[in-house]
């Protein structure tokens, strides 16, 4: 089983007088090359449970079991190279002379050879939509925009099988945040690479994903197949999420076309459902 | 007295580059408008577009490189009107984390009000006021780093709105929360705006944030290009979606109907709308 989270229980500050249970009776399990959107309002747990994936953090009770190896031993090398994690505003982690020794660097670590390296690093950058010609250049002359696609081409050239995304798109353009989609999207179909996508964007969650798991008060509240996780908006208002702007419209709809189709969460699928009814 | 907040009268900038060549990158190209007060001014654009240069230029934090800003009658370029600018139109930038530095949320709101020289027991009220304004009033002891993200950006608004300013400009504020903190914050904006008569001026990327002001105004390429009731500019869907941006779902969706034959002339913003007018045809 690829990713196997069995009975997670975490706990802030044990013991102080901050202590906070930050994650209780967690289980996932994820086949391989699935595409996962998590969603979930800030202090629901997601952020927590992202870096047990690769353990920055350790499971205070239960276990987290990544392709056969289990977070909790010490030598996660081979973890880290499984499991790249893409945080939230990567391009604060940027730190080298020029985009290419940026990219190279979780690389050199890894003793590959130069040759190889090189070609990671273009395959890297194409990934993502980056010209060749960036690679020479300051990381900090380039757009903000840039800037990110700089700090996700430094995971994917590590060719993670699993790659996770803390809201990679915060801060972005409407356009530059599509551009990010797809080309996560075009990793997960190229490379049958494993996604796990964070967001507070129910829109795209929506669209992209295959499976959508919603934390809430540090526990999932909902694990479906993102069709299905629209179908009752009400229980995800009642923790304060909503679902996309198209879905409430029809299901207004639905009072006047009782044939409608209202699970539906794309403004595509809405025009050709509404074109049905509409076009006599 | 004119009813204008700012007048923005023909204002390029451009920042410097420092590097092998000494060249100006031009941000904001020959702008001008005027902003009434106590209107509800939203902002987009995509990144790069100028959009934060022009928040910036509103408060004298940059001076035009060319043209000028007059704010409530006074030139942002001249230093000695930098105080009064400051304090008549405040700033809420975009990572809460930068911009709280007390230890607490109380204090923390304090500290533009003490800057100004104001007595300690008027400030002891406009502390109260400010922090029950925003719904934050039972946190005021609390450390700021133990609140939300909504909170903090309130404590923010709350330390502006201490300073009892005429405007409040907003830069990308919302862009680092959830939904429910943007929910917390945009509230507070529209109470702002309806009951003090305070002008807002909100930078965003989020459609459905736009769709609740008075005016909205787009920026690209340094200068402006739509300007109008949001009802005005996003039925221009194809011109909008060309500037990288989007337009709320529902209006997207009755203008796609059209490629299906099916021929709408008003375009809605919001659901209730949308459903007004889809359940008619």
């Amino acid at each position: 089983m690829p990713i196997k989270v069995e009975d997670l229980y975490y706990t802030y500050m044990g013991g102080g007088p901050f202590e906070k249970n930050a994650l209780h009776d967690v289980n996932i399990e994820i086949d391989d090359g699935t595409f996962i959107g998590i969603i979930g309002h800030t202090g629901s747990g997601k952020s927590t449970l992202i870096q047990h994936l690769n353990g920055i953090l350790k499971p205070t009770k239960g276990r987290v079991v990544i392709n056969g190896i289990d977070t909790k031993q010490k030598n996660l090398k081979e973890l880290r190279r499984q499991v790249g994690i893409v945080f939230q505003y990567p391009e604060h982690q940027l730190f080298e002379e020029t985009v290419k020794k940026d990219i190279s660097f979780g690389l050199l670590k890894q003793g590959l050879s130069q040759n190889e390296i090189d070609e990671r690093v273009m395959a890297a950058i194409q990934s993502v939509g980056l010209d060749e010609a960036v690679l020479e250049k300051s990381p900090f002359e380039l757009s903000g925009g840039q800037k990110r696609r700089v700090a996700i081409a430094g995971v994917v050239a590590m060719t993670p099988q699993i790659l996770v995304l803390d809201e990679p798109t915060a801060g972005l353009d409407p356009k530059g945040r599509d551009e990010i989609f797809g080309y996560i999207t075009k990793l997960h179909k190229d490379s049958n690479m494993t996604i796990i996508l964070v967001s507070h964007s129910m829109e795209d969650i929506a669209r992209l994903a295959e499976r959508v798991i919603v934390m809430n008060e540090g526990t999932i509240f909902m694990d479906k197949p993102s069709k299905e996780i629209y179908s009752q908006p009400e229980e995800l208002e009642k923790i304060g999420l909503s679902a996309p702007q198209v879905t409430y419209l029809m299901k207004k709809l639905k009072a006047v076309y009782p044939g409608i189709n209202e699970n539906i969460f794309t403004v595509e699928d809405a025009a050709k459902e509404l074109a049905k009814y509409l076009n006599h | 007295m004119s009813n204008n907040m700012f007048e923005i009268e023909n204002v390029s900038f451009s920042y410097k580059s420092y590097g092998e060549v000494n060249i100006d990158i031009p941000a904001l190209e020959h702008v001008s408008t005027t902003i009434e007060k106590g209107d509800f001014v939203v902002i987009l654009g995509r990144n790069g577009s100028g959009k934060s240069t022009f928040a910036r230029l509103l408060n004298a934090l940059l001076t035009p490189v060319e043209g000028k800003v007059i704010v409530l009658g006074k030139n942002t370029a001249d230093e000695n009107n930098l105080w009064d600018i400051r304090s008549t139109a405040g700033m809420v930038f975009q990572n809460p984390d930068n911009q709280i530095i007390a230890t607490t949320v109380e204090e923390d709101v304090a500290f533009g009000p003490e800057n100004l020289g104001i007595e300690p027991s008027k400030i002891r009220i406009r502390v109260d006021e400010a922090l029950q304004t925003v719904g934050i009033a039972d946190y005021k002891k609390s450390a700021p780093h133990m609140l939300s993200g909504g909170q903090k950006q309130r404590v923010a608004i709350a330390g502006i709105l201490a300073m009892k300013p005429e405007c409040i400009i907003l830069d990308e504020a919302t862009s680092m929360l959830d939904p429910i903190g943007r929910k917390e914050v945009i509230n507070v904006l529209k109470k702002l705006n309806k009951e003090e008569g305070i002008t807002i001026i909100h930078i965003t990327h989020h459609m459905d944030e736009a769709a609740i002001a008075n005016r909205l105004i787009i920026i690209d390429n340094g200068g402006v290009v739509l300007d109008g009731t949001p009802k005005e500019v996003f039925s221009n869907v194809d011109t909008v979606k060309n500037l990288r941006l989007d337009v709320p779902q529902v209006t997207e969706l009755t203008y796609r109907l059209k490629d299906y034959g099916i021929n709408v002339d008003k375009l809605p913003l919001t659901v209730e709308e949308a459903f007004e007018i889809l359940k008619e045809i």
